[in-house]
This record gives structure tokens, sequence and C-alpha cells, in this order.
């Protein structure tokens, strides 16, 4: 008689416990829906309502196809890496950054010209303009974050991401709310606060989702495998937290009821204006710096196969930016009811902050010290250091603006504007460009992206538009202030505002042309990155020890 | 695959400083110190700010602030400022404030000065409703034809702007056009339409609809508008007989004008700017072509 050793298929708790709680927010989702005092926000619970629905059926269904036992953590004794929710992030980093580059195109014409807003209101630029801000930096950029940290963490810690549902919790709920903060700008529902327009609702449900994320990027660090964490987990960690502290303070706000989408802030007037830019001004700092400085630590080392420059240098400006970077917030406030002791305060970290920040961009680019040769050869190198020197470009002028009296040219106009793209497009959309064209074939196992042509073909297109788009608005800008601030010797305005609209005029056709390019080249990758799936060439199983990054 | 710790002193052939032992997925890291250039200009970007906060107001105490030596606060450094900015219009304001309205139209300095002050405030105040150059829009009226409502010599254009039309100063213009639509049937605000048309010439005077409106516009309209449909600027009744229309002079607006009324604010501007910017715009609108 032999024994047959069978293991009997039971439900995890996650599972069974997740399929309660979304068949319960079903059910509270249609409740709401039918007593909302708005169809804006009914809508959005409906939204809800068929969202946890689906994942109801998604898991059930994950569930009666699956073995009855989970993956394994180690296969022959290599860790058992969880690589699909890391392609997912990725394809919909792509896809949100074209939506969010597209409108911004729209945007930028229909400042240079306004007849193309149509007077639809859902269009209308006060609508489009918080959209594309949202879609580019939390749909693209957190997409791009989410992806990458679930990579990196799984491969330099050596272990398989932590949680068998949690990572694609993390990564379908962070699109859903991408889903809902989109929806609800096209609607009208905000609560705005820039870069914090979602209202409370979805406030809520982002948290979940955070918190979700912390526990997926910590559990796997603490499984890991190597004695030390490494300098790109600092820097993934330090996002991932500070977001979560930033993302309750500055919207700590008091519903009108369950079923009305409108909150009020619990904040009160200048203090009100403080905590946003304290928010506003650290999701630059802890989002767009050290999220994507990870992105740097991990990619451009691997890519050009060279060790980090300086391990002390990491740790002293990875401490100086966490220590630093939060109090700069009130530069953002200058000249206002803010008291002057804040403003100052505000302003002399920004102007610390400035080598610590450096510290970041002297890593990336004297990592290449020994392979400076391959700038010529990989256009996506050259894409990823032409993204740090975008940084450190960046991080002298923003302590530059910071300073008060610069401040009080350069505040108000497009000069602001001018920096935040020189940071956005050129910090960074391209180290997360630079990191997609890493991760697609060694996601899909291909030997390298389909076309490096095209790769060459997207860094000249998109590099003339950043140029084109930050020019014209630096000179923008600086007309701007100079022509508002200009007193005649009677001492009457030398120009009234129209005249500095009229002005700017021919540098917002350019910038919306420049826009245009970036999109282009944008679009160039996304058919690269479609044509490397497809068709490239499969990484063969006998080569594939030799090519697959190394362990 | 990973060695976890490789010889901690091996050193990095092309770069010099040997690395510190550690790999993750193949990336290692070199042991080099600290940039002497990168570690002098952070101190002394510290040293910098402690400068500051000694100099300027810095760091909050429990019931109040560091001030810092110079006392410098913005509130006060934007009352000097405005001061300054008062000083140096000083001698321009006290002529324009001192010399009666046609005294400074007459003077060909005083005239420039005004025209100095009031082409930028009319920028920045009345161009949003009454376009750059003045031409107005659909219920904002132009400014550089000699039609007016409330009257074209500098003494009316000075009251309009004072105090406004409708604009709750008591002493504005109070005037409205009522709506008939409670009153008149629409075959009757029909036919006063193309009456009110025919007036300009618009359309011709002989129709039946003309003349049956010609007799309700004589009741109900030529109180205000007068028989012959010249307007009264007393009422800021229109001339109905110039052609020139500030809602359009198609019969489907005429219809809605006379159904609904009218009622269109203009802003008293007495208490936002200072009297003699009013009486630089007053200048300056009187001079824009069709000041009488």
């Amino acid at each position: 008689m032999s024994i047959v050793q069978t293991s009997t298929k039971r439900m995890t708790g996650g599972e069974l416990g997740l399929i309660l709680v979304f068949a319960a927010l079903a059910f509270l989702s249609v409740c709401i829906a039918a007593k909302a005092y708005t169809p804006e926000y009914a809508f959005h619970a409906y939204l809800f309502a068929a969202a946890s629905i689906a994942t109801v059926f998604v898991i059930g269904n994950r569930y009666m196809d699956r073995p009855a036992q989970l993956p394994p953590q180690t296969i022959d004794g290599k860790p058992n890496y969880n690589m699909a929710p890391v392609k997912v992030a990725t394809l919909l980093a792509m896809f949100w950054g074209i939506a969010g580059f597209l409108i911004g195109v729209i945007i930028a014409l229909q400042m240079a010209y306004p007849a193309l807003n149509f007077d639809l209101p859902w269009i209308s630029f006060g609508r489009l303009r918080p959209l594309h801000t949202s879609a580019v930096i939390f749909a693209f950029g957190g997409n791009v974050l989410i992806g990458t940290s679930f990579y990196v963490v799984q491969r330099t810690s050596q272990a398989r991401l932590a949680g068998y549902l949690s990572p694609w919790f993390v990564v379908l709920g962070y699109n859903f709310f991408i889903l809902i903060a989109g929806t609800g700008y096209l609607l009208g529902i905000t609560q705005g606060k820039e870069y914090a327009e979602p209202e409370w609702y979805a406030d809520l449900w982002l948290t979940v989702v955070w918190v979700m994320y912390l526990l997926v990027f910590l559990v796997t660090v603490l499984k890991r495998k190597e004695p030390h964490i490494y300098v790109a987990n600092w820097f993934y960690l330090a996002f991932i937290l500070t977001i979560a502290v930033l993302h309750l303070g500055n919207n700590a706000t008091i519903p009108v009821s369950i079923f009305s989408p409108k909150s009020y802030i619990v904040w009160s007037g200048v203090q009100d204006a403080m905590v946003q830019w304290w928010y506003g001004h650290n999701a630059v700092g802890f989002f767009l710096t050290a999220g994507f400085l990870a992105l740097m630590y991990y990619f451009i080392p691997k890519r050009a196969e060279r060790p980090v420059y300086s391990y002390r240098l990491s740790i002293v400006h990875f401490w100086a930016i966490i220590f630093l970077y939060i109090w700069a917030g009130p530069h953002h406030l200058h000249y206002t009811a803010l008291p002057d002791w804040a403003q100052t305060l505000g302003m002399t970290f920004s102007i610390i902050l400035w080598m610590p920040s450096w510290g970041g961009m002297i890593n990336g680019l004297m990592t290449l010290s020994g392979a400076w040769d391959k700038l010529r050869t990989d256009p996506v190198i050259r894409m990823m250091v032409v993204a740090v020197a975008f940084y450190g470009m960046a991080t002298f002028e923003g302590p530059m603006m910071s300073v008060k009296s610069v401040n009080s040219l350069s505040h108000y106009t497009e000069w602001g504007i001018g920096h935040v793209h020189s940071g956005a497009l050129g910090w960074v959309a391209y180290i997360s460009f630079g990191a997609i064209y890493c991760l697609i074939p060694w996601l899909w196992e291909k030997r390298e992206m389909y076309s490096k042509k095209a790769i060459e073909w997207h860094f000249w297109i998109s590099t003339l538009g950043i140029v084109l788009y930050i020019s014209a608005m630096w000179v923008a800008g600086i007309m701007q202030g100079l022509m508002w601030r200009a007193y005649t010797a009677l001492g009457f305005l030398e120009y009234s505002f129209i005249e500095s609209v009229e002005a700017v005029h021919p540098l917002y056709v350019i910038r919306a042309l420049g826009g245009g390019l970036f999109l282009a080249g944008a679009l160039i990758m996304a058919w690269n990155i479609f044509m490397t799936i497809t068709r490239a060439e499969t990484v063969s199983q006998t080569s594939a020890a030799a090519l697959a990054p190394a362990e | 695959m990973s060695t976890a710790h490789k010889n901690p002193n091996a050193v990095d052939p092309s770069s010099g400083p040997g690395t510190t032992g550690h790999e993750w997925d193949g990336i290692q890291e070199l042991n080099t110190p600290l940039p002497r250039w990168w570690l002098w200009t952070f101190y002394a970007t510290i040293l910098w700010a402690i400068g500051y906060w000694v100099v300027y107001p810095a760091w909050p105490l429990v019931s109040n602030y560091t001030n810092g030596l110079t006392g410098w606060h913005a509130r006060s450094a934007v009352v000097e400022q405005i001061a300054e900015l008062q000083k140096l219009r000083a001698v321009s304001s006290a002529k324009l404030a001192s010399v009666p309205l046609e005294e400074i139209e007459k003077t060909p300095e005083l005239l420039s000065l005004a025209r100095a002050e009031g082409r930028v405030a009319f920028a920045d105040n009345c161009a949003p409703c009454h376009g750059a150059g003045g031409a107005g829009a659909k219920g904002y009226p132009n400014l550089n034809d000699d039609d007016w409502i409330w009257g074209g010599t500098l003494e009316q254009i000075s009251a309009t702007i004072t105090h406004g039309a409708r604009s709750g100063d008591d002493a504005g213009h109070q005037g409205n056009m009522m709506p008939f639509g409670p009153m008149l049937t629409k075959a009757e605000i029909s036919d006063t339409a193309d009456y009110v048309l025919s007036l300009s010439g618009s359309v011709p005077k002989d129709t039946p609809a003309v003349k049956k409106g010609a007799e309700i516009f004589a009741t109900n309209c030529s109180a205000c508008h007068g028989e012959d449909g010249k307007g009264n600027q007393e009422l800021g009744a229109r001339n109905l007989t110039s052609g020139i229309w500030l809602y359009g002079g198609d019969k489907a607006t005429i219809v809605q004008t006379i159904t609904n009324g009218r009622g269109g604010v203009m802003p008293a501007w007495s208490g936002r700017l200072p009297d003699t910017t009013i009486k630089a715009l007053t200048v300056y609108v009187h001079t824009l072509g069709g000041g009488q």
C-alpha cells in the first residue's frame, strides 16, 4: 500500500480576508452611490463597487487555478523572484507617462491659444493642468517607483517579494487611486491643494495602499540574504515612509458627509499654506528626488558595470538630504503672510541642501569613471547620465531660486515652470526612461531592446524638446518678472499685465513645440517596448546565465 | 551569483581606491573619501546660513522669535517701498490732483503725464471688460466711439468711473432696462423689436409689424428712450438710432433684451483706485477718440 501525500488546498488568510473586505466595500460603495449628493460622486462610488466586485472574482479565480502550495521562496537555492507585478507597473508607467505628456502638450497649446479650451469645462485648462501634474508625477513617476522598487529590493536583497496578493494589491490599488484622482479632476472634484487635489475618499484609499506598500517593501528588506541594505533601498524606504507622513499631514480633512465628495481641511489660513508647502516641497524632495535617486543608485552602476563611486558620500548625502529637505518648504511662501522667521529657515536650509543634493550627482557621474566610453556607445547610459546632469542643474537652480531676492523676481513667473520641467523632463523622466530601457529586456528575458537606433532617436528628439522647453520658460519667466516690476521715471507701472501676456506668447508656442518633441520621443519608446516584448530575440536557456543581470 | 564579501581591500583598477567589500546583485561600492571641494562647500553654506540667522529674523522662541541684528521685516520693508514710490509719484500726483480735468487736457505736459498713468491703469483694471484698446465687447461698451450711455464729457466720464453704474454705490448710475416679458405678448415684443430695428434703418419702416411696434414703443419705451428713440443719458437709456448695439443688433438679441431686460454693472472705482489715478483714467478714456 502506497501512501500518497496530498496537501489539502486551503485559502490563505489573506485571500479570505481580502474577499470579505472587498465584498463589504462593494456593498458600502453601492449604498453610498445610491445616496450620493452629486452624480460625479455616485460615479466614483460605482467605480469603487465595480472594482471591488471584480477583485472578489479575481481572487476567487486565482485561488481556484493555483496549486495547493503558494510559490516557493527559493528554487534550487536561488531566490524565486516575483516579477509579474513589476512588469505590470512598468507597462502602466509607460501608459500613464504618454497620457500625462499628451495632456501637457494640450495645456501648453491652451496657454498659447486659449480658444483650445473650447468652452468645455472638463477639458478646460483649470482641470487639465492638475490632471497633467498628477499624471506625470504620481501615475508615471509613481508606477516607475513602485515597479523599480519591487525589482531592486528583490535583486539586492536576494529575496522574493513579501506577500502573495499584497504586491498585486499595491500595484493595482495604486492605479485604481490614479483612476479615481484623474476622473475626479475632469469631473471637477478637487480639494484645491497643489499635488494633493484628490478628495478625502481617494486619500483614504491611497493611505491603505501606501501602508501595504511600506509593509511589502519593509518585509522584503527584512528577509534579505545580504548582510547590508543596499543604498538604493535606503532611498526607496525614505521615500515610502516620508510620503506616508506627508500625505496624512496635508490631507487631514473632515468630510461634509460620507455621501459627499467635499471635505474641509483642519488647518486654517497661513498654517494651511505652510502645511501645503511642507507637503508640496517634500513631494519634490522625497518622491521626485529620493525615490529617483534610488533608481540612479541601482541602474547606473548596473548598466555601466562599475562600482558606485563613493560609499561614504552615499551615506553622508543620504542623511543630509533626509534631515535638510524637510525644512525647505517655506521657500514657496516668500513675501507672504508666513512669518519672516519661517521664510528665513526655508531659504537657508535650501541653500545648505545644495551640496547634499549634489552628492547624488557626484556619485552618479563618477560611477562612470573607467567606463566613459559607454556614453558614446550606449544611448541608455547617455540618457541616465544626462538625467544626472539635469538633476545637478535643477538642484543648483532650486537653492538659487529660494534666495529671497531671486525669488522676488522668479516667483509666480514661468521661470518656476521651467525649473520644475528641467527637473521633471530632464531628471525624473530621463532616469525613468533609462531604467525602463534596462528593465524591459531583463523582465521579458530578451537579449536587448528591439531597436537601439530608436533609443538614439528618442534620446535626441526629447533632448531637443527639453532644451526648447526650459530655455523658452527661462526667457519667458525672467521677462515676466522684469516687466511686472518695471516702473517709469514718474513712478507708474511701465507695463500692464496683458502686455506681459502678449510678450510671452511666442515662448508659449516654443514651449508647446518642445513638449510635443518630448511626447514624440516617448511614443518612439512605447513602440520600441512593444516590439521588444513581441518580437525581440529571447535569451536562450543556455546563455541565460551569462546575459541575465548578474546576481 | 553573489559572493557576499569579496576581498575588502581589492583595488579597483581604473579609479584607485578599494571597495568596501560589499556586493549586491553584482554592484560594488568604492571606498572613495568625500571630495574635499564638496565638503568645504557644504561647510561654507552652513556658515553662511548661520550668518544669515544672526542678521535676519530666524528661529522661533516660546512667545517670539530671534529678530536678527538688522531688524529687517518683510512687512515694514514693503511699507517703506510703497512710501518711496509715493514720494516719486508725489510731484506728478500733486499736479494732477490740483489741476481741473479740462486744464489737464489743455496742458501738453500734464496730458502726457495723465495718459502715461492712465494707459497702464486702464490695461490692468478696465481692459478685462472693455478690451485692451477700449473697443468693448458684448455687454461692455466701446469707449472709442462717441455713442455714450452715461455721457461723454470729462465730468460724466469721471462720475461713471468713480461711482459706477448699478454698482451698489448710491451716487452711481441707477437706471435699468426693465423686463417687458411679463407685460407684453411675444407678438408685441416681436413687433417692438422690428420697430427698434427700423429706427436705425436696419429694417424697412413701412411694414405692418413696425407700425404696430411704434404704438407699443410710444406707450412703453419712449418714457426712457425718448419719442424719437434717441435715448436719455440721464437714465442710461440707449440711443436706438445710432446702429451701435451693446448686446447685439440682431432681432433675436433685441427680443431677448426687451423680454428679460438688461442690468450690466460698471463697478465703482472710488476707494479702489487713488483719486489721481481716476483722473488720469478719465483723461485717458476721454482722449481715446469719442470724448465730448
